[in-house]
């Protein structure tokens, strides 16, 4: 079969697209994004009439994926890790409900925090879930896994989720691919309330989980992913999870190792490959991306004469992703002297482009604020973050999507006055407008900002769910029409939006203040295209 | 063979064409490849670097080991610098001269200059001055590429071939431009190192 390089996000794609998906949910998030981009250029998915739409956020795109998966069908939902917690409520209902057809859970983590705000390793979640979790190490185990998943979801009828990090996900490389499957037939449950969680029947499927989890165990002892390597010197063994394999590998050329390996890519742990090594070997070393999760597990509350090394004792770094360093040292390997980075070379944090919107936004609100004492805009996730750095330093808290608004109201509630969001169009749709309601209902005294660009641009330019419709969405909720004003972000437009926004700040209620002006780089990109069509 | 490449720039300034084309060229010659690529909040202007790893042996790790690189393809001098410690002792650095200035406390060119001139093993040109005279000022990224061609190993029309599969939905100028581009590169390392 053909041959192609891909990224680990693009083999997940292609193997979706193989293994016969009706429909793909996502909402954009780094490094998970390249998933659904990859689905929606493929033209094989457009002849497959796959649905292949983002969503307004990752609970949304859940329940959704739910939706399909009760009709029989094959659907993936991706997300980047921060993601899940927004979807987390229907995703361990999930495993409660079960699936009809097959539905994989992706997320995209993010140690050392590339771009999120947090580090949290999702197999965390899968535990709490009781479901089965895949972790490749390659993008050509990551493309075979999603076959397997599917397997696994239809012949326990349950999702699966399927973790990666950003390494594996931004990482390419060539992948064989295999024949591919048809789509499938709807068929809705054969137990018409399989989905029904009213107590009494949650019961029942709590019940029921319980029981097949039990099997979980057994697929992930019998997985060809799960791969036990015996050794002679027995005087330390290796447990290598996902990605860590690789980097245990790359410390010897030879693939031959002194050592017992224990490659662990599906979860529940495979319990009697880890009692095996830890019986058979004097002490053990973990190797984990992310939290200590395994370590944590093996080491017990209670520690036993075993000693186990890992992230916990310091042997790895406790936090941030590893590399073949990291590992070569918690082998006790020789280092080899590396050159110094020199001390002239200065860091280049990311920054707004020229000429970008929220440019002139931050301008005109720091001018607009000038008055006040400093400390009260609220602000949020996307490019518009970046104002927390100079020369603007024009925000104060970026926690989670839609905080921003909620949090103003909270300080306003307690007497903070004004208070100020600053939001982006894409993330008032994911998670603002139930927070906006609130403010309405409570009369909180907010100035609430929404930075409309047109497109959700952190993440590479998608679509923006409220495009179009952000001063009617506004209205409907209940902010006083008089209230909701439109300012265009522009050097010259400055004095005039300076005037808008102290007005609004001395507002005792919700107002609304839509700055609106289309990202550059997505206003290029739409030129360049239309320029190529003509 | 085992080729190491750590690829350096600012983002924006197209060192994922650089990997698409050494990528798509050590493919055809058969060869195993890994190539870590940074997407996200640093293409936002900040620091952007790829690990391109060729191998004729499968290869285990997405990122190369420190000390490790045998070649840095930079197209900016500071950001050269700032990968040096996953330089082998024995690797070449190769390295546009003009600065990418988007912060305030950007160093001295003469002394980030001072710091490439000091390593044994270096090629530093002004890519941005080449792709000029070229009428080429969006390809300086093939300008620097090219400047590394000579120590990739790999066949250089494969190369030329790559970059018209690659850019060949833009057109032939485009293509034509990008190949030039290259090839001027190429030139400036041919006569330093014969001299
Ligand atoms: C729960 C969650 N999902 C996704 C993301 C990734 N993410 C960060 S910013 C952003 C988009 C922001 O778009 P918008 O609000 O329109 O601001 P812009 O970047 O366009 O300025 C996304 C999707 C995240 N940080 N958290
Ligand atoms: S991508 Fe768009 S929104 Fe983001 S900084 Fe650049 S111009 Fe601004």
């Amino acid at each position: 079969m053909d041959k192609l390089l891909l990224l680990g996000d693009e083999s997940i794609a292609q193997a979706a697209i193989d293994a016969g998906i009706s429909g793909v949910y996502a909402y954009p998030g780094t490094p998970s994004t390249e998933i659904m981009e990859y689905i929606q250029n493929s033209k094989e998915a457009e002849e497959l009439n796959i649905f292949r739409n983002w969503a307004s956020n990752e609970k949304t795109a859940m329940e959704a994926a739910i939706g399909m998966s009760y009709t029989g069908k094959r659907t993936i939902c991706c997300m980047k890790h921060v993601g899940l917690n927004v979807a987390a409520d229907p995703f361990i209902n999930s495993a409660f409900t079960g699936a009809n057809g097959g539905l994989i859970v992706v997320t995209a983590d993010d140690p050392s925090m590339h771009s999120s705000q947090n580090e949290q390793d999702s197999r965390f979640y899968g535990k709490f879930a009781m479901l089965p979790v895949f972790e490749p190490s390659n993008q050509q185990e990551a493309y075979d896994m999603v076959f397997s998943a599917f397997e696994i979801s239809e012949k326990y009828k349950i999702p699966v989720l399927l973790r990666i990090t950003t390494r594996l996900a931004h990482s390419r490389s060539a992948i064989v691919r295999r024949k591919k499957l048809p789509q499938k037939d709807l068929k809705l449950p054969d137990d018409l309330k399989q989905f029904v969680l009213l107590p009494a029947i949650a019961r029942k499927k709590f019940k029921a989980l319980l029981s097949t989890s039990k099997n979980f165990f057994v697929e992930a002892e019998n997985s060809p992913f799960n791969q036990y390597f015996d050794a002679t010197d027995k005087s330390k063994g290796i447990i290598a999870c996902g990605l860590a394999y690789n980097y245990l590998m790359e410390n010897y050329p030879d693939r031959k190792l002194p050592n017992p390996v224990l490659k662990i890519s599906q979860y529940p742990l495979p319990r009697s490959l880890v009692e095996k090594i830890y019986n058979e070997c004097n002490e053990i070393l973990v190797l984990e991306e992310g939290y200590p999760i395994v370590e944590e597990l093996l080491k017990g509350i209670v520690s036993k004469n075993k000693t186990v090394y890992g992230r916990l004792d310091g042997t790895l770094p406790r936090d941030g992703e590893l590399n073949p360093r990291s590992v070569s040292i918690a082998l006790g390997l020789p280092q080899n002297k590396v050159r110094e980075v020199p001390s002239i070379v200065v860091p280049r944090p990311p920054s707004l482009c020229p000429s970008c919107p929220h440019i002139d936004l931050f301008l005109a609100l720091n001018d607009a604020l000038k008055s006040y004492t400093p400390g009260r805009v609220f602000s949020d996730i996307g490019c518009y973050t970046l104002g927390a750095l100079p020369p603007y330093n024009a925000i104060n808290s970026c926690v989670d999507m839609g905080a921003s608004l909620t949090m103003a109201k909270g300080a306003a509630d307690a007497g903070l006055f004004p208070s100020v969001t600053v939001i982006g169009d894409s993330t008032f749709t994911h998670s603002g407008i139930t927070g906006l309601l609130d403010a309405v209902n409570d009369k909180s005294s907010i100035t609430v900002i929404i930075l409309d660009n047109i497109t959700t641009a952190m993440t590479g330019g998608q679509p923006s769910a409220g495009t179009g419709k952000l001063e009617n969405i506004c209205e409907g909720i209940g902010v006083e029409k008089e209230h909701i004003k439109i300012i265009k972000p522009l050097k010259k437009n400055h004095e005039e939006n300076v005037k808008v926004i102290k007005e609004e700040l001395e507002y005792k209620g919700v107002s609304i203040i839509i700055s609106r002006r289309e990202c550059v780089v997505s206003l290029n990109k739409r030129m360049s295209e239309k320029f190529k069509k003509n | 063979m085992k080729k190491d490449i750590i690829l350096a720039g600012v983002g924006g300034q197209g060192i994922l064409s650089i990997a698409a084309i050494i990528g798509y060229a050590a493919v055809e010659t058969g060869l195993f490849l890994k190539q870590a690529e940074v997407h996200g909040m640093s293409q936002r202007g900040g620091e952007v670097q790829s690990h391109l790893r060729l191998s004729s042996s499968p290869i285990a790790s997405d990122l190369i080991p420190e000390g490790k690189a045998n070649l840095i393809i930079s197209i900016e001098p500071m950001e050269a610098l700032r990968y040096l410690p996953m330089l082998a002792p024995d690797g070449w650095l190769i390295t546009n001269t003009e600065p990418f200035i988007n912060i305030p406390n950007y160093p001295e060119i003469d002394k980030l200059m001072d710091e490439i001139n000091n390593l044994p093993y270096h090629i530093a040109l002004n890519a941005d001055k080449i792709a000029k005279e070229l009428n080429a000022t969006k390809s300086v990224n093939m300008v620097v590429l090219g400047a590394a061609s000579p120590f990739l190993d790999i066949n250089y029309e494969k190369m030329e071939n790559a970059i018209r599969t690659i850019f060949k939905r833009k057109g032939n100028e485009i293509v034509d431009i990008n190949i030039a581009a290259m090839k001027a590169g190429r030139n400036y390392t041919e006569s330093v190192i014969k001299k």
